[in-house]
């Protein structure tokens, strides 16, 4: 039967299992615009490329399966660039398709023109160019077979509007692309592994993302518990590791806890597992866990010793080396080192603010983690916000926390609300936003009123870009410039005018008991949060020095 | 001590060089000297870098061997690089 290349996109992504996309249509993707209309893919329209692309990753962070966003050339293709390199610092399999003008007219400064292959090329796991119709068989599955192998990571594919219109007559379809399987991991890797654990005084395992994109956690947790090894997280860990255990110590690095990163300094041991040592995780680098030898264990061999030697090294999937070490491991209290934890945690506590102070977010962050559904899908703009989630929020499950870590990019949050609800129907998803990141992608409370999603987003208001306004306060002599608004807008109407429900909890009288309520309604609303205006996150690693030289700060602590 | 000279083998399509080219200029490493030539049937090629002795060099190979089109890498260090010099002269001459 003869198909178009639109047609063929069309039934390769649903070839995939691909369900829902997200996009926006333009003169040079027409051709697949109309080949999706007769298909059973839903299309979500985004109401920018960028909230496209976030929309697309925020389904593939909620479920670990690749996602597609589509744009048209030019402006179409510029736009989703931030969501792309966003999806390859953290690793988030998805797949961009961009219209591109035809392909005689590649070169010539054509209309709505741009090298999209060039731009994508530093930002992608691969991309590709389609130069003819027959490559689509083989670049489409290939695109989700590169995505979801190893290391996942986005791909991009242009494909000239001459190669969505021209005609194949398609005989057999290719298998659809799928992640390869993981090799073996070596069984005297693993008899070391288990040997240098069992020799350890004061091991600490130090995770992240690699853990959650592994579907590793219940591994980590069996493992943890067996031999006692206490368990600091990266951002992108958080959720991998049960926040209520008695081994959890929460977040390391920049904004974690002191006590935190002053065990990771007195470890003899690091079991780094599925974390790249991240400058925000490690501070001052030479200085980071100089006391330990590091076992790293990645699944990609180019993390190994990138950033800082490893005394061991394991590559492949974090998953498979816990589960290949269980049979070996011994059971463990070390209640010698858990007694040095629970007396630092005691004296270097992360410090709440007193109880009775509405207006810290700390204070709200912990008050609404009491009111939603366990399961309940948090995703957070970037900025001081973010960090007070990191901090207060007791993540008890994988992919419940949504945020973007390594590029840190204002205007996720919305966006990846929208996709987590769209793939986790059922679930609640909720974005914790700041005044300054939610008109990154405002719009989006268009798409969000459109699908009727349940998907609450919360805006902490401080009239500030608060996070830089912080380091103009600590690292530039309160040379304020740029970080404070003018303009005050009323986001409660403003959402009301997309069509949402909307509320000031400045003007309610018992504002916690809004929360509750609203989050007991299904359907999306808007909720603006006041909060005070000048507070800093802390404690604080000054950028550039070691974890142990955290700024901890005079505020009023509880 | 001479430089070293990494050597790949590549699917041939255009696009290939600007991948590795990049990798190059994103990660701050300099390359010396290019060669490059279509292996066998014509689908694959065989490229030479010369680059700087650098501490780095393992892990420019490792992010080289994570590029798709890439098919093998190595650090060969036994290679006669008086084509290199050649080449030299060459781009030298006017
Ligand atoms: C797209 C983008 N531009 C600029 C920045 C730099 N930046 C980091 S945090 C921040 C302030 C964020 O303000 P807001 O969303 O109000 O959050 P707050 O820190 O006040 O909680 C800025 C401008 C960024 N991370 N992303």
């Amino acid at each position: 039967m003869k198909r178009t290349g639109a047609q063929i996109i069309t039934a390769l992504l649903e070839r995939q299992g691909i369900e829902t996309v997200a996009g926006i249509p333009g003169g040079c993707n027409l051709p697949l615009y109309d080949a999706l209309r007769d298909s059973p893919i839903h299309h979500v329209l985004a109401r920018h490329e960028q909230g496209a692309g976030f929309i697309a990753q925020g389904m593939a962070r909620a479920t670990g399966k690749a996602a597609v966003c589509l744009a048209t050339s030019g402006p179409g293709a510029t736009n989703l660039l931030t969501a792309i390199a966003d999806a390859k610092l953290d690793s988030v399999p998805i797949i961009a398709i961009t219209g591109q003008v035809p392909a005689s007219m590649i070169g010539t400064d054509a209309f709505q023109e741009v090298d999209t292959y060039g731009l994508t090329l530093p930002i992608t796991k691969h991309n590709f160019i389609v130069r003819n119709i027959e490559e689509l068989l083989e670049v489409v599955p290939e695109a989700f077979h590169i995505a979801l192998s190893g290391r996942p990571g986005p791909v991009a594919i242009d494909v000239p509007k001459d190669m969505q219109t021209q005609t194949l007559d398609i005989t057999e379809w290719p298998e659809p692309g799928k992640a390869d399987a993981f090799p073996p991991c070596d069984p005297e890797a693993i008899r070391q592994l288990a040997d240098r654990i069992h020799r350890a005084k004061k091991p600490v395992l130090y995770i992240g993302g690699g853990i959650i994109a592994s579907g590793a956690s219940e591994d980590l947790a069996a493992f943890a518990r067996k031999n006692g090894i206490p368990v600091a997280c990266t951002l992108s860990g958080l959720g991998a590791f049960p926040a209520n255990d008695p081994l959890y110590l929460g977040m390391l690095g920049m904004h974690g806890a002191q006590y935190t990163n002053l065990l990771l300094d007195e470890a003899d041991l690091i079991l780094a597992f599925g974390v790249r040592f991240d400058d925000r995780a490690t501070g001052r680098v030479v200085e980071f866990c100089k006391h330990a030898d590091i076992i790293h264990v990645d699944i990609d061999p180019s993390e190994i010793s990138k950033i800082k030697p490893a005394n061991l090294a394991i590559v492949g999937d974090v998953g498979n080396v816990l589960r290949s070490v269980m049979p070996m491991l011994h059971d463990n209290e070390r209640s010698e080192w858990r007694g040095r934890i629970m007396e630092l945690k005691d004296r270097f506590p992360l410090r709440f603010p007193v109880p009775q102070d509405p207006l810290h977010p700390m204070n709200f962050l912990q008050q609404l983690s009491m009111r939603t559904e366990p399961g309940t899908i948090i995703t957070t703009d970037v900025g001081q916000h973010q960090m007070w989630v990191a901090q207060a929020y007791p993540f008890q499950r994988p992919r419940t926390l949504l945020t973007s870590g390594g590029l840190g990019t204002m205007g996720f949050g919305l966006p990846a609300a929208i996709g987590a609800a769209l793939a986790r129907p059922g679930i609640r998803a909720v974005c914790v936003s700041g005044d300054g990141s939610i008109l990154m992608n405002l719009q989006e409370l268009a798409t969000l009123a459109e699908l009727n999603l349940d998907v609450t987003v919360f805006i902490m208001n401080n009239h500030h870009l608060g996070l830089v306004r912080q380091q103009q306060e600590l690292f530039y002599g309160q040379r304020y410039f740029a970080t404070q608004f003018g303009a005050d807008p009323d986001f409660a109407r403003i959402a009301e005018g997309f069509g949402l429900r909307a509320w000031d909890l400045g003007e309610e009288t018992d504002p916690m008991e809004t929360v509750a309520r609203t989050l007991n309604q299904p359907g999306p609303c808007v909720i603006n949060v006041p909060v005070h205006q000048t507070e800093n996150v802390l404690p604080m690693v000054p950028p550039g020095k070691a974890n142990r030289e955290m700024i901890i700060g005079e505020l009023t602590y509880a | 001590m001479p430089k070293p000279v990494i050597e790949l083998l590549v699917n041939n399509h255009a696009g290939v060089m600007s991948h590795i080219t990049g990798l190059f200029a994103r990660r701050a490493f300099n390359i010396d000297g290019i060669l490059c030539g279509p292996v066998g049937d014509g689908n694959t090629s065989r490229m030479f870098l010369l680059v700087d002795e650098d501490e780095r060099i393992p892990q420019v190979i490792k992010q080289l061997e994570k590029l798709h089109d890439v098919i093998n890498v190595r650090e060969r260090n036994d290679y006669d690089r008086t084509i290199f010099h050649r080449l030299h002269e060459f781009v030298e001459s006017e």
